[in-house]
């Protein structure tokens, strides 16, 4: 099948002249105005029961208007842009009810050499992708033909815009590039899910590194081992630091939540809160990870902001709104999609290394649970840093060695406590996503396990 | 969308090639009022319009969504391409009637006659009573209605032009006490009536008082515990431990689950007896439809009769594999996804217990009312409670912090000793399943005993 160009895409140029019309349109109704426009298209290779089972493609455009209209913020979205009067209408029906603006929109101002698109993604046709695939599959059936695959290949760009009254203006092109695969191994009744999966701004041209880690998981699941209703130490895989830790931690960092009285660490800045060894940095202006740009989603220049220094409360992370309210200054933060107003929101975060190999990590412990992946994670109350979670795969360390995976086990604790008692702090680092996390260990985390 | 798409659908589907096209084509309008404390944060009106074209060609599917209705012919083209792309044998489609129909929105005080002023008086009230509250640090209010005019079509005849209005309300309180932060929230939703977010000042109330008593309660240890649950939290149960697992689109491409689940097998008690259907147990919850989203009407399905796997959820795709009848679960949030297969109303039909048996002879375990959420992962299940008490020689003590219970199909529905008969369907929330959240569902049950139930509390 030809490589097809979809009529949807546009150019920065192009979407900065969408928004720019109406923002014009608007400002004919609202003393102050802000457009944000999205232009996406994705393509996707799916595949079921070990073969390719269908090809979804995606266009996708729509803007956001956001007016200051007396003092207070009205709000509108639409995907019909043919229709502009009912879109500036909306957000000028809305505005007398509004929050007060707490913020000015702002001015021109320059950007950080930030450019999150890579061409090789659009110009990867649907051929490759399905062949990238059919590797993965075909690895993965070579490793054992008890492995059911299914996963898929996807690949996406789009462009943004952003224009405000106040003379704010950006624009540019993201990509992201995916593969992610999952194999099932089923046993009598009892069912091993192994899921992996890499993303990048650049295509991706080879699986393998996924397959390995599904592979590297089916082994370490092969036995089974139980674990015992007590604490004990727990070793986070970066899948785990991110399922298990990273909610309750931004929960709890957010400017809204300590605006509004919610996080544990408000009045703390400054203070060391968890172990020294622990850092956390949001840094929007990284070459490489999907989730980097050159401003936030109201025109704020993106720039990196550590969070959690060597332990300490460092920062908390603002919209313009939300910092207004707080009187503080938005540190790029803003983020939304098309149908809401801005909130704050990390956007690519990074955990730091420490230097302790994983390997190191397991032979040091006489007893003790690996956490790879979790079910459930998040849905309690996060705010104060506490987590629940049953661990849908994770594995018995017995005298140093993986002894085999539990079953029917749960892990409960708070982020916080967790990490003021960090045994170790891995080597390994890993991106999922925009997010960068070593393994960690932790001691004592509450299990509970019917063995 | 004006009345020519008829004719713009019906010439686009005539020479479209492929085995089977259909069409989706929406147009949606929402409002949005939100608050944080007493404070209004957010207002806000969308509009949507936009469609997608679903095909059938080589050995699987090719799907294309969009927002410019003009592109439709090329989208037609572009989705049988694709689909050819695909190989291997040849994907059948369980036959079902075309259907032509016409179906207005179920309406009782139709939110879009309201004004957002009018809106806004309701909510105003919720966030000062939870604010008003002593205790109470922060809270949230959050209010979304929604109408969406869906049109279906498909190469085999079939044109739906359908109509919904769905309504959503979460309420939801914070308390501090230093690093302690607790919080408390309800859920609420309707089928296109505005009446049942009103009058609530009660229940915002009652979440702030319980918001603030979770700071002086006590942390519930891991381990086993008999549970009872309420109506609200056993719906949550009951669509995660036992309803996802019967879409059959887990299992319709995989030999060994489908052993697993073959119809006969126990998975409980006698006394357990689980439905799900659009049309119960009544036609309009917020998972209740007349046509399932590939133009299949809505029914009701056992599931599990008399603790016995008798049936499951289908697409016309799944139904065809396994040899079964669609029962109209294929559905989609919205025109930019494909239908896959979905709960509508799932529930544990009601038993002969009274509550009061329930209680009776639980010498020591918890009550666990109201949710957070809930997960699945076919055989593991986790659902949190918003709300847990110690139960103590048969009778509620004290209030406890929250815990997350989690289970495993294959046994736990066999340790459900008691059920009582007091259903209540929860229409809060929305379900998800591969990226396609929140979809409204209802679920439901009579307050549930279960035995030996794993809980991750301190």
């Amino acid at each position: 099948m030809p490589h097809r160009r979809s009529v949807a895409i546009v150019s920065p140029e192009q979407a900065r002249a969408a928004a720019e019309r109406i923002l014009e349109r608007a400002l004919r109704s609202a003393g102050e105005a802000e457009v944000f426009y999205a232009a996406s298209e994705n393509t996707s290779a799916g595949f079921e029961a070990n073969a390719l089972k269908g090809v979804d493609a995606n266009d996708a455009m729509g803007a956001a208007l956001r007016i200051v209209k007396d003092g207070r913020v009205g709000f509108s979205s639409t995907s019909n842009l043919d229709d502009l009067d009912a879109l500036v209408e909306a957000a000028v029906e809305t505005a007398p009810f509004g929050a007060e603006a707490q913020f000015e929109f702002p001015g021109a101002q320059s950007y950080p050499d930030v450019h999150p698109y890579d061409p090789s993604v659009e110009e990867s046709t649907l051929e490759e992708m399905v062949a990238l695939g059919e590797r993965a599959v075909a690895d993965l059936r070579a490793y054992s033909t008890e492995v059911q695959v299914e996963g898929g290949v996807g690949k996406s760009t789009s462009t943004i815009a952003l224009v405000n009254s106040r003379g704010g203006s950006v624009a540019y092109e993201r990509s992201r590039f995916q593969i992610g695969f999952e194999g099932t191994v089923i046993r009598g009744e009892d069912m091993l899910f192994t899921p992996e999966s890499e993303s990048s701004v650049g295509a991706l041209r080879d699986p393998s590194s996924v397959v390995a880690s599904i592979i590297r998981q089916l082994e370490w699941a092969k036995e089974t081992a139980t674990a015992e209703t007590k604490s004990m130490p727990v070793i986070l895989m970066p899948t785990a630091v991110r399922g298990l830790l990273l909610a309750p931690l931004l929960s709890g960092l957010s400017g809204k939540s300590v605006l509004h009285g919610t996080s544990p660490l408000v009045g703390r800045l400054g203070e060391r809160i968890v172990d020294e060894r622990f850092s956390l940095t949001d840094d929007p202006t990284l070459a490489g990870p999907p989730g980097a740009r050159p401003a936030d989603d109201e025109c704020v220049a993106s720039r990196r902001l550590p969070l959690i220094a060597t332990g300490v409360a460092s920062a908390f992370f603002y919209d313009l709104q939300t910092a207004g309210q707080a009187g503080a200054a938005s540190t790029g933060a803003g983020e939304r999609g098309l149908g809401s107003l801005p909130g704050p929101s990390t956007s690519v975060l990074l955990v730091d290394e420490g230097d302790t190999a994983l390997e190191d990590m397991i032979s040091g412990m006489d007893e003790a649970l690996i956490v790879e992946r979790l079910l459930g994670a998040g849905q309690n109350n996060v705010l104060g840093g506490d987590f629940s979670a049953n661990v849908l795969l994770g594995y018995k360390v017995e005298h140093g060695k993986v002894a085999g995976r539990v079953m029917n086990t749960m892990v409960s604790g708070n982020a916080y406590r967790v990490l003021n008692d960090v045994l170790a702090l891995g080597s390994e680092g890993r991106w999922m996503g925009s997010l960068f996390a070593p393994p960690i260990a932790v001691g004592g985390i509450s299990v509970s396990s019917k063995g | 969308m004006d009345e020519r798409i008829r004719d713009r659908i019906e010439t686009a589907l005539k020479d479209a090639g492929g085995q089977y096209v259909e069409v989706h084509v929406e147009e949606a309008s929402s409002s949005t009022i939100r608050y944080r404390a007493r404070d209004l944060e957010e207002i806000g009106r969308g509009s949507a319009i936009g469609g997608n074209v679903r095909a059938l060609a080589g050995g699987g599917w090719g799907f294309a969504s969009f927002n410019d209705l003009n592109s439709l012919e090329a989208k037609v083209r572009q989705a049988v391409d694709q689909a050819r792309v695909t190989g291997g044998e040849r994907v059948e489609l369980a036959e079902t009637p075309p259907v032509v129909d016409h179906v207005p929105p179920v309406l009782g005080r139709d939110p879009g006659a309201l004004s957002l002023a009018e809106k806004k008086a309701v909510l105003d009230e919720y966030a000062d009573v939870m604010m008003g509250t002593p205790g109470v640090r922060s809270a949230t209010v959050g209010y979304t209605d929604a109408r969406r005019r869906m049109v279906y079509a498909n190469s085999e005849g079939s044109y739906i032009d359908q109509e919904r209005v769905d309504v959503n309300l979460r309420l939801n309180a914070q308390a501090q006490n230093g690093a302690d932060v607790q919080q408390y929230g309800v859920s609420l939703g309707s089928l296109g009536d505005f009446e049942f977010v009103m009058d609530l000042r009660e229940s915002a109330s009652e979440a702030a008082q319980k918001a603030v008593a979770l700071l002086n309660a006590p942390e519930v240890k891991s381990g086993e515990y008999t549970v009872i649950l309420d109506p609200i939290l056993a719906g949550v149960f009951i669509h995660e431990a036992f309803g996802h697992l019967s879409e059959a689109d887990h299992i319709y491409a995989e030999p060994r689950l489908q052993e697993l689940m073959q119809p006969g097998k126990r998975f409980g008690g006698a006394h357990l007896n689980v439905k799900d259907g659009a049309t119960i147990p009544r036609p309009t919850l917020r998972g209740s439809y007349l046509y399932d989203d590939e133009g299949v009407q809505g029914q009701e399905t056992d599931l599990i009769r008399e603790g016995v796997l008798v049936g499951r959820l289908h697409s016309r795709e799944t139904a065809a594999k396994l040899g079964e009848r669609p029962t109209g679960n294929a559905r989609a949030l919205n025109y930019r996804f494909a239908p896959i297969v979905r709960m509508t109303n799932t529930f544990i039909v009601p038993g002969e217990s009274s509550v009061e048996d329930l209680f009776a002879d639980v010498e020591d375990g918890l009550y666990v009312k109201n949710w957070y959420g809930g997960m699945t992962a076919m055989q593991m299940f986790t659902f949190s409670a918003g709300e847990t008490y110690r139960i103590r020689n048969g009778k509620i003590a004290e209030l406890c912090r929250p815990v997350k219970l989690s289970g495993n199909v294959f046994t736990t529905l066999h340790n459900i000793d008691a059920i009582a008969g007091d259903l209540e369907m929860n229409e809060g929330g929305g379900c998800g399943k591969a990226g396609q959240s929140p979809l409204p569902v209802s679920n439901g049950s009579p307050h549930i005993r279960i035995r030996q139930c794993l809980i991750g509390g301190a």
